[in-house]
């Protein structure tokens, strides 16, 4: 008997004007952990959502066992034997844990009511079995996300799984709970049971992964043994290019203080944050998550109020205490969720880039209406913003022109400081590479630009200077002379201070 | 991409259907296109207009209005006593608007400072109001207006009063909803709350003036209501939020937020209007009116999502796409 335990051979994908997965190959080994590592946009998680039956691949097919499968459903691939234990996890939080674990299959009686007693002693078996010390009737809104992990991955043993997929598990888990997460790895490998790990973290991929696949804009770059690799060939097949060229940076000159915030306080979310900006200066904020850094940045922006500290724009001690007088004082924030923070979906492009400066277009208590369309169409052209028409719903955009809809907005209120929290998160290299010209043209024009990044390669390739954060405080600032991804990983973990 | 013939027949759809069927009500009764009917009509439908412009209003910023009825009724009989001990048409008036607006600001406390869902604040006070205009009247109806009831009766130049009203206030509505700042921010709050707010707009406040504008609206029903009536009737109007209602989403006001037009809500109303009035002079049996009623609204909302719906689905192929492109990066949990 081969050990393989599942295949997927030659699937493609497309969606509409892209192609997400072609040609995909991939074995995993029984009792193995198989790394997934791709950058954002490889297609790691359209092949997971294909192999979850979320998603029918346009051509291809799956073995498992060597017996081809099709998986049109969750449900069915739960049958098969495959759970996946997503980044964001599946659960009802008011209901408690025994009804999470059985959700969807809960026992009944031959009466058709739900037999609680069954529901009670599988439960308790389980958690001892799994050395879990909570009470089956505790609601799940009690336990940490590490805790609801856990029981994730019982719940998937208690489907009898032989495949588990988990996606970035230690996403938002504390170093500790990462150890008891890896142990349990260790035992579900013991048992023969095959995981398919997906991680941006490459200490974590070399510390536990038996293979390695590499996928790179929807094609499998290569697939190893962990012990054949190391961690600089995987970031550059990952990446695939020379990172220099993919960034436009140009020298500026800088000009006066633009913002300068100081000693911002906020209890239990960040302290003592000092910074300031220069006109003509890109200045990145690295950190992990939750370092605070999207909270620091609302904060100066007045979306969330602050205990104590100042902020003042173009020299000046400003009060701020919403958006709409940052706004007035040429302060502008680009939010780092486009659907929820970002976009009006059911309204126009027009509309979704006027929004933030209305104000202009009103004279005499009348908005015009033309003013408003020919000032947005020049500046959709300046920002490249490919739409079929002025009045097309921005939801009907590719994630990339939305972004640059809605710089077009902050773009329109002529601001001196601009706040970018991860302005290139989720659209396709392309676009990327004309937000970053896009930035450089915003400096050329004597504003400031904060960029705030998880992706450390775009950091060290725009910024003049770089902020580093971890647990709500700056813990560096490094100058583009001394910028290597070491040092800011030294101090984004606390390691340097 | 140009908008083609099929694009352009959903845009206008609404009125084309208002068309059709005004053809239709012209041909099915010889009465139907007499002077004193179409006036008879377009007076019918002034209270209902106003109650469905404050509606739209609440339904496109993502909220709505159950009291209406009942704030109508009390405003309404507040403003027919004051004018029956003042005999003046100014008191009466102040009286209607204000009592209609402090019920609403109470709403929009309720709505916006303490984030009670819109449903729930204005159920309650759907209850109070109709309770304080009965406890005002102690259940009687007040009668013999005198000169008050001009304001729903009266004629200038063959055209009835409430007309030449509703004609301005769907001006000044129109207004304020295309051109003004806050009318802008209505559609953006309601399409996307977070992001009207990270894009400076000050939701609280709109949602202030959204139920104050609705009061203002409401409080003039009042005063065309008794006024048309010839009396304060404390229990009058009951339900009228739901005529509101009916015209905005009929006229395609969308009950997810940030879509809905004036023009829309006049033609819902027509629509409502124009069937009510070719079965009355049909001599349809109003209970079989009833059911027609309500089988035109569940209609239009059906036709009108199931069109939406085939252009969502592969806007949600988009966003699946780029939630895709989004999840590896997910730095929140």
């Amino acid at each position: 008997m081969s050990d393989i335990k599942m295949r997927v051979s030659d699937i493609e994908k497309s969606f509409p004007g892209v192609k997400a997965l072609s040609n995909i190959n991939f074995s995993l080994r029984k009792g193995t952990v198989h790394a997934l590592c791709g950058e954002n946009g490889a297609g790691k998680s359209t092949l997971m959502k294909i192999i979850m039956g979320i998603y029918k691949a346009d051509k291809g097919q799956i073995f498992i066992d060597e017996k081809p499968v099709t998986i049109k459903s969750p449900i069915q691939a739960m049958e098969l034997g495959i759970s996946m234990i997503a980044q964001e996890l599946n659960y009802v939080s008011e209901l408690s844990v025994e009804e999470n674990l059985f959700l969807g299959r809960l026992p009944v009686t031959r009466l058709g009511r739900v037999d609680w007693k069954k529901v009670r002693r599988e439960a308790r078996r389980f958690l001892k079995e799994e050395g879990l010390s909570y009470a089956p009737d505790q609601k799940l809104k009690t336990l940490t996300v590490s805790d609801i992990q856990m029981l994730e991955i019982t719940k998937a043993i208690t489907n009898n799984a032989q495949i588990i997929i988990m996606d970035e598990p230690t996403s938002s888990i504390t170093e500790r709970e990462v150890g008891l997460l890896f142990e349990k790895i260790a035992e579900l490998k013991k048992k023969g049971v095959s995981i398919i790990y997906i991680s941006h973290k490459m200490e974590e991929v070399f510390q536990i992964a038996d293979d390695i696949t590499i996928l790179m804009d929807g094609s499998v770059v290569s697939t190893d043994r962990a012990e054949d690799l190391d961690m600089d060939t995987v970031i550059s097949r990952m990446v695939g290019r020379k990172i220099e060229n993919v960034y436009p940076k140009e020298a500026v000159a800088l000009g006066d203080m633009a913002l300068e915030v100081k000693d911002l306080n906020k209890e239990g979310i960040f302290e003592h944050i000092s910074f300031h900006v220069r006109k003509g200066e890109i200045v990145g904020f690295a950190g992990l998550v939750g370092a605070g850094r999207t909270e620091t940045m609302r904060a100066v922006f007045g979306l969330d109020p602050f205990d104590s500290g100042a902020v003042c724009i173009n020299g000046k001690e400003t009060r701020i205490v919403s958006p709409e007088d940052s706004i007035k004082k040429k302060l502008v924030m680009l939010s780092e969720n486009r659907r929820e923070e970002g976009i009006i979906p059911p309204r126009s492009v027009v509309e979704n880039a006027s929004l933030a400066s209305l104000r202009n277009f009103i004279f005499g208590g009348c908005a015009h209406k033309k003013k408003e369309r020919t000032v947005a169409k020049e500046m959709f052209g300046k920002m490249n913003v490919k739409t079929p028409s002025l009045d097309t719903e921005i939801s009907k955009l590719s994630g990339g022109n939305q972004q640059k809809v809605l710089l077009t907005r902050w773009m329109l209120c002529d601001p001196d400081v601009m706040i970018l929290d991860e302005p290139t998160r989720g659209i396709d290299v392309g676009a990327k590479f004309e937000i970053y010209k896009l930035m450089t043209e915003m400096v050329q024009e004597n504003r400031a630009v904060i960029m705030v990044s998880s992706e450390l390669p775009e950091l060290l390739g725009m910024c003049d200077r770089i902020y580093v954060m971890c647990q709500g405080r700056i813990t560096g600032c490094v100058e583009r002379e001394d910028f290597s991804q070491e040092i800011i990983m030294r101090y984004a973990t606390g390691l340097e201070d | 991409m140009k908008p083609n013939v099929s694009q352009y027949l959903q845009k206008f759809s609404i009125y084309l259907v208002l068309l059709v069927l005004f053809v239709v009500c012209s041909l099915l009764s010889p009465y139907f296109l007499n002077d004193t009917n179409l006036i008879n009509v377009s007076r019918q439908l002034c209270v209902g207009l106003l109650i469905a412009y404050g509606e739209m209003l609440l339904i496109v910023s993502g909220f709505l209005d159950l009291s209406a009825g009942s704030v109508l009724a009390l405003a309404g009989v507040l403003s027919v006593s004051s004018y029956k001990s003042t005999g003046s048409m100014a008191v009466a008036l102040v009286v209607a608007v204000s009592v209609a607006v402090a019920c609403n600001v109470v709403n929009a406390f309720f709505v916006g400072n303490c984030n009670v869902p819109a449903f729930i604040a204005t159920l309650g006070m759907q209850q109070a109001a109709r309770g304080i205009a009965l406890y005002y009247t102690n259940g009687q109806n007040i009668l013999q207006l005198g000169d008050f009831v001009n304001i729903g009766q009266g004629m200038v130049g063959g055209i009835p009063v409430p007309v030449i009203l509703v004609i301005f206030v769907t001006i000044v509505v129109w207004y304020i909803v295309n051109h003004t700042r806050y009318g802008r921010g209505i559609y953006a709050i309601g399409g996307n709350r977070s992001a009207a707010e990270a894009s400076g707009i000050n939701a609280k406040a709109s949602i202030y003036k959204s139920y104050i504008i609705n009061g203002v609206l409401v409080g003039l029903a009042g005063m065309i209501f008794m006024a048309r009536n010839n009396a304060g009737l404390p229990n009058g109007a009951t339900g009228y939020e739901m005529t509101g209602l009916t015209a905005a989403i009929v006229g395609g006001t969308s009950f997810v937020g940030g879509i809905g037009t004036v023009s829309g809500t006049v033609a819902g109303a027509f629509i409502i209007g124009l069937l009510e009035n070719v079965m009355n002079l049909m001599g349809i049996n109003s209970y079989i009116q009833q059911i027609v009623k309500g089988a035109i609204i569940v209609l239009a909302v059906s036709f009108d999502v199931m069109s939406k719906g085939k252009k969502t689905k592969k806007v949600i192929i988009v966003k699946e796409n780029k939630g895709e492109a989004q999840m590896p990066a997910g730095k929140n949990p």
